[in-house]
C-alpha cells in the first residue's frame, strides 16, 4: 500500500492517520522487526523505519540513546533496507527516516533502487531541504518513492510553497520549534502551521514531535490528516525489561494512540 | 577594510563560491527547515553590517582597543637557525591577542551581529575551549547570556578553560553523547539553537557548519592575513615562499591564507592533526584520510565509514580533534591551491619543544601543528626560505598536557597539580 492510501483510507474512515516511529536495529534488527509489526497489529497506518547515524541533531535524548545503542550492535544500512522489507510484508507503507549522509554515501540512486527493491514507500529527511538537493528527488522519482519534507512554525509562506511543492506522499509539519522527544502540550503553533501549509498543497499534513498519548493524538487529529509518534514508542522500548516487555508495551501504546486518532 | 561584506568581495576568484554558501562541490547548507529562518536572517544582517561604516568602525575598534590588533610578526631566528634549516621563520603572533587566540577576532564580530538582530543570548561549542574563553569574554563584555556546550571528554582536558569560562559568568554544559568532543559539543549546540532560535545566535567558531558560517567567519578572519602580507612585504621587501597554518575546523588557516590566495608563488600549507599517525586510524587528518560528505550541514571532506557514519577522530590537541573540515579548505584542496599534511602528536610536540627552548614562546599544542609543517618546509626550501607560521593560539591552556607528555608530572601529582592551579 503506498502512503496516499494509507491516508485516503483514514480520511473515508473519518479519523487521522497514525504514523508510528521506531529505530531499525534497537534492541537488534529482528527485535525491531517485531515490535515494529506489534505496531502495525495494533492500528498504526504507516509506518516510519529510523536509519540510525552518529549525529542526529534534530533527535532528543530518547532516539539519540536507541540509534547509538543500535550503531553500537553494528546496525548497517542494508539491515534497515532488511526491516523495511518485513514491514513492507504486513501491507503496512513503511518510510525511511534518515539523515541525509548515510543516504549520500549509499548513493542516492543506489538507495532508492534498493529501498523499492525492499517494497519501501519513500523516505523522510530531517535535515535535508529540497533546495539543498539536485539529486534526491530525480532518483526517488524514478523509483516512484515518496519524498517527505520538513515544514516548521518558522518557514516562511515561500519556503511552505516550495517545500510542499517537492514533497510527495504528505507533508511533515514539526509541531514545536526543537527536537524529537515527548512533551507535555504540543500547542497552538501546529495548528497554524497545518492551517498555512494547507494553502500551499492539497497534500496530507501530518504531524510531529512531542505527541505521546492519546488525548494529544486526538487533539493533533482535530486539525492535521496525521499524527507521528516517535519517542513514546522509542521510550517504551528503552524503559523495557526485555523484548517481550517492549514489544507489548509498544503495542499497548499503538492501541492507545489509535484510539486517540478516532476521537477527533 | 578588514573584514568584507560578501563572497564576491573576497580577493579570491579560485575558491569563490559559484552560488551563494558554495565552494565548487563543497559547503551549502544542509539543515532542518527549523533553522533556515536564523540563518536567513543571520546571512542578511550580516550582509548589512557588512555595508555599514558604523559597523566596521565598532569592530575595528574593539579589535585595536579590545584584542591588541594588529598582532606583531615576530622574526623566530633562533627556531630557524635550529630547527628549521635556517630558513626564516616569522611568527604571526595570534597568540597576543586578548584570550590567547585567534578566536576572539571572529567572536567579537558575531557578538556585535548579535546585538544587532536584537539577540540577548548566545551559545557556542568549544573543543579545547578557546572558542568557548572567547565567546564567554564577548558576552560579558556586550552583557549577553552565554551558554557553552563543551564534551565532557575535553572539559576534563581542559579543566581550567572550564573555569575560565565560568568566571567570564558563562553556563558550561558537559555534553555526554557520542564521542562526548567537539562533534557532539556541536550537535547540542545545533539542537539548543533549533528549540530557542527567537531568542539565540549561534557563535559558530570555525569556517565549518551551514552557510553563511564558512563565509562569515572567514570575513572576520582574514584580518590575521590582510596584516602578515602586510607586515612581511615591509619587513622583508618581498612576498614569503609559503604560508603554514594548522587546520581542524580550518578557521585560523583561512584567516591567514587567504590574504596570499592571488599571490600564485605563495605556498599555502594547511597541517591536520595525524593523532597516533594515520595509518594507526586514530587522527583528525580529515582532507588528507577523508572522503566527501556532510557533517553539521556542510558538504567537505569528513572522516567516516563506508556506511557514512562519522569516524571519531582523536588527536592531543583538542582544539583539532574534529572529524570534519570547513568546505572552504575542501575546494582550495581540490583546486591545488593549497596543500594538506598530516602531523601526528609526537612530531608536532618535537615543534611545541623548539619553540618553548629556541624563542621563549609555549605555542598552543594546535600551534605546534604549524610549527611541525614549517619545519619541513624549511628541510624542502632551504635556507634563503621566508616561511610565515600562524601562531593561532598560546599554550598556557596545554601546559599540563605537556607536562604529562614530557614526563614533568608524577602520575599521582597530576591530578592535585590540576586542581591546585585552579
Amino acid at each position: 500500500m503506498s502512503t496516499a492510501t494509507a491516508f485516503e483510507k483514514a480520511r473515508a474512515e473519518g479519523r487521522a492517520t497514525l504514523v508510528g516511529y521506531l529505530p531499525a536495529g534497537y534492541p537488534s534488527v529482528d527485535g525491531s522487526i517485531t515490535a515494529i509489526r506489534a505496531m502495525v497489529d495494533a492500528g498504526v497506518d504507516v509506518v516510519e523505519v529510523g536509519l540510525p547515524y552518529t549525529d542526529p541533531l534534530i533527535d532528543g535524548p530518547t532516539i539519540q540513546t536507541a540509534v547509538n545503542a543500535a550503531l553500537q550492535a553494528g546496525t548497517r544500512t542494508p539491515d534497515v533496507l532488511r526491516v523495511v522489507e518485513a514491514v513492507a510484508e504486513t501491507g503496512t507503507p513503511a518510510v525511511v527516516m534518515s539523515y541525509w549522509n548515510p543516504l549520500a554515501r549509499y548513493g542516492a540512486d543506489a538507495f532508492a533502487r534498493d529501498l523499492a527493491a525492499a517494497g519501501g514507500a519513500g523516505v523522510i529527511t530531517p535535515d535535508l531541504t529540497p533546495d539543498a538537493t539536485d539529486e534526491w528527488i530525480p532518483a526517488a522519482r524514478s523509483r516512484d518513492l515518496d519524498t517527505v519534507f520538513l515544514v516548521a512554525p518558522s518557514s516562511t509562506d515561500e519556503r511552505i510553497a516550495m517545500t510542499t511543492d517537492a514533497c510527495r506522499g504528505f507533508v511533515y509539519a514539526t509541531s514545536v520549534m526543537g527536537v524529537t522527544g515527548t512533551r507535555e502540550q504540543v500547542g497552538d503553533a501546529a495548528a497554524v502551521l497545518v492551517e498555512r501549509t494547507r494553502k500551499a498543497t492539497d497534500l496530507p499534513v501530518a504531524v510531529g514531535l512531542g505527541v505521546s498519548n492519546a488525548d494529544q493524538a486526538a487533539e493533533i487529529a482535530g486539525f492535521a490528516d496525521g499524527v507521528v509518534v516517535g519517542s513514546a514508542f522509542v521510550r517504551r522500548m528503552l524503559d523495557a525489561a526485555d523484548v517481550d516487555d517492549g514489544v507489548a508495551a509498544v503495542a499497548a501504546l499503538a492501541g492507545e494512540l489509535s484510539g486517540g486518532v478516532r476521537r477527533r | 577594510m578588514d573584514t568584507k561584506p560578501d563572497d564576491s568581495a573576497g580577493p579570491a576568484p579560485v575558491s569563490a563560491p559559484d552560488r551563494p554558501g558554495r565552494f565548487g562541490p563543497y559547503g551549502g547548507r544542509y539543515v532542518p527547515e527549523a533553522l533556515v529562518a536564523a540563518l536567513d536572517e543571520l546571512d542578511r544582517e550580516y550582509r548589512a553590517a557588512a555595508a555599514s561604516p558604523e559597523f566596521h568602525a565598532e569592530l575595528d575598534q574593539l579589535l585595536a582597543e579590545y584584542t591588541g590588533r594588529p598582532t606583531p610578526l615576530t622574526d623566530a631566528w633562533r627556531f630557524g637557525a635550529e630547527a628549521a634549516s635556517g630558513a626564516r621563520i616569522l611568527l604571526k603572533r595570534e597568540d597576543l591577542n586578548h584570550t590567547g587566540s585567534h578566536k576572539i577576532n571572529n567572536v567579537l564580530g558575531q557578538a556585535l551581529l548579535t546585538r544587532r538582530i536584537g539577540k540577548h543570548r548566545v551559545i557556542a561549542e568549544t573543543g579545547a575551549g578557546q572558542h568557548g574563553v572567547a565567546t564567554a569574554t564577548a558576552a560579558a563584555l556586550m552583557g549577553l547570556e552565554c551558554v557553552i556546550y563543551m564534551g565532557e571528554e575535553d572539559t576534563r582536558r581542559q579543566a581550567l578553560n572550564v573555569a575560565r569560562m565560568e568566571l567570564l559568568g558563562a553556563t558550561v554544559v558537559p555534553v555526554t553523547t557520542g564521542s562526548r568532543t567537539l562533534k557532539d559539543a556541536i550537535n547540542e549546540a545545533l539542537r539548543d539553537w533549533v528549540t530557542n532560535v527567537e531568542t539565540t545566535n549561534y557563535v559558530f567558531g570555525t569556517v565549518a557548519g551551514p552557510h553563511p558560517f564558512p563565509s562569515l567567519v572567514r570575513d572576520l578572519q582574514r584580518v590575521i592575513g590582510d596584516e602578515a602580507r602586510e607586515q612581511v612585504l615591509e619587513r622583508t621587501g618581498r612576498l614569503p615562499d609559503a604560508v603554514a597554518a594548522c587546520v581542524g575546523g580550518g578557521s585560523n588557516a583561512i584567516g591567514i591564507f587567504h590574504a596570499f590566495v592571488d599571490d600564485a608563488d605563495v605556498r599555502l600549507c594547511g597541517y591536520e592533526a595525524g593523532g597516533d599517525g594515520v595509518a594507526t586510524g586514530r587522527h583528525a587528518a580529515t582532507i588528507t584520510a577523508g572522503a566527501p560528505g556532510v557533517l553539521h550541514g556542510a558538504r567537505s571532506y569528513l572522516l567516516q565509514d563506508d556506511m557514512g557514519q562519522t569516524v571519531e577522530s582523536h588527536s592531543i590537541s583538542a582544539g583539532l580533534d574534529y572529524p570534519g573540515v570547513g568546505p572552504e579548505h575542501s575546494w582550495l584542496k581540490d583546486s591545488g591551491r593549497a596543500t594538506y599534511e598530516p602531523v601526528d602528536d609526537a612530531e608536532a610536540m618535537e615543534a611545541f619543544r623548539l619553540l618553548c627552548r629556541t624563542e621563549g614562546i609555549i605555542p598552543a599544542i594546535e600551534s605546534a601543528h604549524a610549527l611541525a609543517g614549517a619545519r619541513r618546509l624549511g628541510a624542502a626550501l632551504g635556507p634563503d626560505a621566508v616561511i610565515v607560521v600562524n601562531l593561532s593560539g598560546r599554550g598556557d591552556k596545554d601546559v599540563d598536557t605537556a607536562a604529562r607528555w614530557f614526563g614533568l608530572l608524577e602520575a599521582d601529582e597530576t591530578d592535585e597539580a590540576t586542581g591546585d592551579e585552579s
